[in-house]
């Protein structure tokens, strides 16, 4: 548990846009262990889908460094859940969730077995066959988690994937991703708007400034596990926490508004 | 069900209703019985011409060189359009021709493909072809290079090659695209066959119109133009079911309204 997966140094990302530079987050310093589930919270546009962009690989990091720790080359190093509706509307649900077995050529009757598997840990059984359009936003969110976790990366990149759901269905998926997380302990980085839904997930908590983002503060998680979502919410001890990283987190998402011109609340 | 009758039905109205105020203005002396013959005339004329013997071989032989030239033209148009679309190379090598051909009326190549070709099937055929081309081109190519970047994303994520990427992700995604340029490339096909048999054809349904026009037999004439429109509707149909068949996701407007109409009830 305590062996390092992703170290990152002074890390910088910077934009050219209409031949101005736009700095997206810099001086990043982290390092995320294997098995750890942590989050990322900050105001918006400070910078956290940049961050999770680069660590997928889907990006290249202006300066600084970054390290991560690739165990077993048959397996894929990372899984991205995107933030906005990403699953394909010409596939059907089961194709879906096979998508990264499909393309790494994982035998059909192993395909097959493992994609059953995460239709009933996200309750769709019913619904493999049928195409996004069908679905309601929960379920197309629900199978895009589903995919990234059926893939069996070693690390799962997640932006903000509940963010776009109703209060009960979050509860419920959440609850599900605990489940499903817990099986089988994969490093995740997890970004969210949602002071709650980090403190309920997460080993460790990670707040990025106002834009330009860098990390400015850190908080260990410590509820045991396996958790239950309602016991931790009605404890004192979560009420402090929440209470403590939104002081914080409430001083640069102030900052930020005033940086486009509103005025803070 | 009866909403679809409904539907049906109203579509009926309109063209009835033209052909009955035809009848009547010609039987008042309205529109002039030369040039725009009754309805009864004409269905006369048709009768004629099919007991004859040459409305059948007319359209036979009409209907074979816009299916070839149809075919050819969507084949070569939908391999220009991917590989315009995927390859940066083949846009750069191709899209100045492209867009400096495309304004080029397809009539004033006649001539050309004539003493390119002949006078026979084959300049025909390839006149059809050409007019075709184009629009399937520019929608293919669209279609392509359109992809949401999200869905390219994803499929890099999940370790899609770039063959794999194409032929999970941006084909299916150009899809519906594709689908208007042929439907376009067939009102094409249909418009540009009449010019087509102008010269060097003893048979088809732009022959006719020729040749009754030399006869000044205007009901024949309209025998003529409305089996192209005829034409024009069944292709355009059959294109439609084809695109329902092979792109059962999309969810069309229409659907969509079906849809919520249902939920209201
Ligand atoms: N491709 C790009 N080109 C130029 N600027 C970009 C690009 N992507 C992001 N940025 C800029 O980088 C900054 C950080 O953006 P990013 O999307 O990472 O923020 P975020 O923290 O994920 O915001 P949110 O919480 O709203 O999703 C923003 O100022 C944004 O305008
Ligand atoms: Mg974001």
């Amino acid at each position: 548990m305590q062996v390092e997966k992703i170290r990152i140094e002074q890390l910088r990302k910077q934009f050219v846009k209409k031949n101005k530079m736009v700095e997206a987050f810099h001086s990043i310093s982290l390092q995320i262990k294997d098995g750890e589930f942590v989050s990322i919270v900050g105001p918006s546009g400070c910078g956290k889908t940049t961050l999770l962009r680069v660590i997928a690989g889907l990006e290249l990091p202006t300066s600084g460094t970054m390290h991560i720790q690739h165990h077993d080359s048959n397996q894929p190093l990372n899984a991205m859940v995107f933030q906005e509706h990403s699953i394909f509307p010409w596939m059907t649900v089961r194709e879906n969730i096979a998508y990264g077995l499909t393309m790494r050529k994982v035998p059909p009757s192993i395909k097959k077995s493992i994609v059953d598997h995460y239709l009933l840990k996200i309750n769709m059984v019913n619904f493999a066959e049928s195409y996004p359009h069908q679905l309601s936003g929960g379920m197309k969110q629900r199978v895009s988690v589903a995919r990234a976790f059926a893939n069996d990366p070693e690390i799962l990149l997640m932006d903000e994937p509940f963010t776009a759901l109703d209060e009960q269905n979050r509860l419920l998926i959440q609850q599900e991703l605990l489940k499903i997380w817990e099986e089988n302990q994969k490093t995740v980085v997890f970004i969210t708007h949602s002071i709650e839904e980090a403190i309920l997930l997460s080993d460790r908590i990670i707040m990025m400034s106002a834009h330009p983002g860098t990390l400015i503060a850190e908080y260990e998680i410590p509820f045991p596990r396996p958790r239950k979502i309602e016991e931790i919410r009605s404890s004192t001890f979560y009420k402090n926490m929440f209470n403590e990283i939104w002081m914080q987190l409430k001083e640069e998402v102030e900052k930020s508004r005033s940086m486009e011109g509103m005025l803070p609340i | 069900m009866n909403n679809k009758i409904y539907q049906k039905t109203l579509e009926m109205i309109p063209p009835l209703s033209l052909l009955l105020l035809w009848e009547l203005f010609v039987l008042i002396a309205v529109l002039d019985a030369r040039f725009f013959p009754a309805p009864h005339v004409i269905l006369i004329s048709l009768w004629e011409q099919i007991t004859l013997g040459y409305y059948w071989h007319d359209v036979s032989s009409s209907l074979i060189r816009i299916t070839l030239g149809f075919v050819i033209g969507s084949v070569v148009g939908v391999a220009i359009g991917i590989s315009i679309g995927i390859s940066s190379l083949c846009r750069a090598l191709f899209e100045p021709i492209v867009a400096a051909t495309f304004p080029i009326p397809k009539l004033a190549l006649m001539p050309l493909i004539i003493l390119l070709f002949g006078l026979d099937e084959l300049g025909k055929v390839i006149v059809i072809a050409i007019g075709v081309l184009f629009p399937v081109i520019i929608q293919t190519t669209a279609g392509i290079s359109n992809v949401d970047q999200t869905y390219k994303e994803v499929a890099y994520n999940y370790g899609a090659s770039r063959w794999n990427y194409f032929k999970t992700v941006a084909l299916p995604a150009a899809a519906p695209s594709i689908f208007i340029g042929l439907k376009l490339g067939s009102g094409m096909a249909i418009l540009l066959i009449v010019a087509a048999e102008m010269q060097g054809a003893s048979a088809g349904i732009g022959y006719r119109i020729w040749s009754a026009y030399s006869l000044f037999d205007i009901p024949t004439m309209f025998v003529a133009l409305s089996t192209i429109a005829l034409l024009g509707y069944l292709s355009y149909t059959v294109i439609e079911k084809l695109e329902h068949r092979v792109i059962s996701w999309h969810r069309s407007p229409q659907k969509e309204r079906d849809a919520s109409g249902k939920n209201k009830d």
